[in-house]
């Protein structure tokens, strides 16, 4: 192995991301098995608190400065990475396994002919070799690769790696003046959407399914999870009939989430949904069916009427909070 | 102009996995394969694309015999014509995309579009690449897809919301669930495909980057507490979320 790690480091509206962290912290954790340093590369025209980095062990950060790079620019964002790369002499390279990270991370890899692995769960050394483990069929199954190129990129799944609390120095920043944006593919704007938390970041989830019998019953989910700060999420039941937006789709067609807890409510656990959440870490199911495989993977089961108990539930909730 | 669509044969989603004696792959024993799931949507876009603007389609799929059901299937839907790259043998991504980059430079397709993700490696990654071999513009995850002019305005999704973005052709596409719904192959397509020739060649040889060591089924969960039938198990929830799983 060589001796330098880089982390992409992702800021929205200037601020890093949490994932991002995680992503440096793992980066410190494999470099302490290989001795090797951790540097870090990102990207706009102004960033808070970029040497706090140094407190989940990285070493140095290169910062491109331009206001310009304050939206994904996907061109520029490849080759500007490449470059680091090589000036580094990095042969491990982390993203996050986030929207930005998925469509960045293979532009990286197929420009500087590196493997890549996407979404990883587990990064560890066998001997002096890096095995990455990676679910595939959306969960239903793990893969345990090892990439063979002299360039390494993996992604890490939001949530899995724990970024721990900040210790130690800050960060040696580097600043370095971007030249000119390629906008061949450009941000032109960003829609936020009406709901604040995202399932694929959030850390509790409230479901709901096909036994919310109609979208005009989803205040409950809704309600429920604004109580625990959660996002919302829906099974393909809901999302097909048309009662809840894809975006918060959870399972094999939508996304695979690992939160701390995972509330499903109405939701039966059909093969393809079960294989999208079961790696959350507490799972709560409320269902009237009590064979539901849902109940099969929950650490809390109520087998009953959701329109009965999941009112109760939330008055409950607001007295021990 | 041409267009082109990537397509993939991969397991249903309702489909069971097993892992197969041989601890790489999983048991294909019993296991039902389809289109996958988000190039239907691609398919879709395509012809949209076409009727609109007049052209060609082409379906490629790299892959072993079993692939020409899919391309069948996209002829079906109304493709103009199929390619398949030929090889049965593990291919990581980047090995992939390189193959799929020779065919669509001699396709001379400028506007080529990807399923956002294949439901068996969820890698999520061949479009991009694609692209980055090619030259050509990208964007990934696409929810609303125009062309005027030769101008492409895309929306993508991202965590809590969609990024708008602008490009030029030649330009990779992949999309996501919500960018169209998908037509169901009427019975003249159906009877007009099964005559259509699928032009097959081997896939271009590559260096795989990525070894697979060994698949595993997840570990499983246990199944936990059933707490009750009614509100009166409401309480104890509440105190196991508190005080076991300490998420209140």
């Amino acid at each position: 192995m060589g001796n330098k790690i880089l982390v992409f480091v992702e800021q929205r509206d200037g601020q890093i991301k949490k994932s991002s962290f995680e992503a440096a912290k793992t980066a410190s954790n494999i470099a302490q098995k290989n001795g090797s340093d951790v540097e870090a590369v990102l990207f706009g025209g102004s960033v808070s608190n970029i040497e706090k980095l140094g407190s989940y062990g990285v070493k140095k950060v290169y910062f491109y400065k331009n206001a310009e790079l304050d939206l994904y620019a996907p061109k520029s964002y490849t080759e500007l990475i490449a470059k680091q790369i090589s000036d580094s002499g990095a042969d491990v390279v982390l993203f996050a396994n986030t929207s930005m990270g998925k469509d960045l991370a293979p532009r990286v890899a197929a420009k500087i002919d590196a493997g890549i692995a996407m979404d990883a769960i587990a990064v560890e050394f066998e001997g002096s070799e890096l095995i990455i483990s990676r679910p595939v069929y959306a969960g239903k199954a793990i893969l345990d690769v090892k990439i063979t190129s002299p360039v390494k990129i993996i992604t890490l799944r939001p949530n899995v790696f724990a970024a721990g609390e900040p210790s130690g120095s800050n960060a040696e920043v580097v600043t370095i003046e971007a030249g000119s944006v390629n906008n061949s593919v450009k941000v032109t704007e960003i829609k936020k959407s009406a709901e604040k938390l995202d399932v694929a970041e959030a850390d509790i989830i409230v479901s709901g399914g096909r036994g919310m019998k109609g979208p005009e019953h989803f205040h409950l989910v809704e309600e429920l999870a604004s109580i625990l700060g959660a996002a919302t999420g829906s099974s393909r039941a809901a999302v097909d009939a048309g009662w809840r937006p894809h975006s918060e789709q959870v399972g094999q067609t939508g996304k695979t989430v690992s939160p701390t807890l995972y509330v499903a409510l109405g939701i039966s656990g059909a093969i393809q949904h079960l294989a999208g959440m079961r790696s959350s870490k507490y799972i709560v199911a409320i269902n009237k069916d009590k064979d539901a495989p849902i109940f099969q993977i929950a650490d809390y089961g109520i087998t009953g009427d959701i329109f009965e108990i999941v009112p109760a539930l939330i008055e409950e909730i607001k007295k021990v909070k | 102009m041409k267009i082109a669509v990537c397509v993939s044969h991969v397991p249903d989603t309702a489909a069971k996995i097993n892992i197969d004696a041989n601890g790489k792959t999983i048991d294909p024993a019993g296991v039902t394969y389809v289109v996958n799931p988000y190039d239907e949507f691609a398919i879709e876009e395509a012809l949209k694309t076409k009727e609109s603007l007049g052209g060609e389609t082409v379906a490629i799929s790299l892959g072993g015999d079993a692939n020409k059901e899919t391309l069948r299937k996209a002829l079906a839907m109304g493709v103009d014509s199929a390619v398949l790259l030929k090889d049965e043998n593990y291919r990581d991504s980047l090995s992939v995309a390189k193959a799929l980059a020779e065919e669509i430079k001699a396709q001379n397709a400028e506007l080529v579009f990807f399923g956002k993700q294949s439901v068996d490696f969820d890698n999520s990654i061949v479009g991009q690449m694609t692209a980055e071999l090619l030259n050509y513009n990208c964007i990934s995850v696409v929810v609303a897809f125009k062309i005027e002019n030769g101008k492409i305005t895309a929306e993508r999704e991202i965590e809590g919301g969609k990024e708008i973005l602008e490009t030029s052709l030649p330009a990779i596409i992949t999309a996501q669930k919500g960018l169209n719904e998908p037509r169901y192959a009427s019975l003249k397509g159906i009877m007009a495909a099964k005559k259509k020739v699928i032009e097959e060649k081997p896939a271009a040889a590559c260096t795989n980057h990525v070894e697979v060591l060994k698949m595993k089924k997840p570990a499983s969960k246990q199944a936990g507490k059933i707490l009750g039938s009614d509100a009166t198990a409401v309480p104890e929830l509440v105190r196991l979320l508190k005080e076991e799983a300490k998420v209140i």
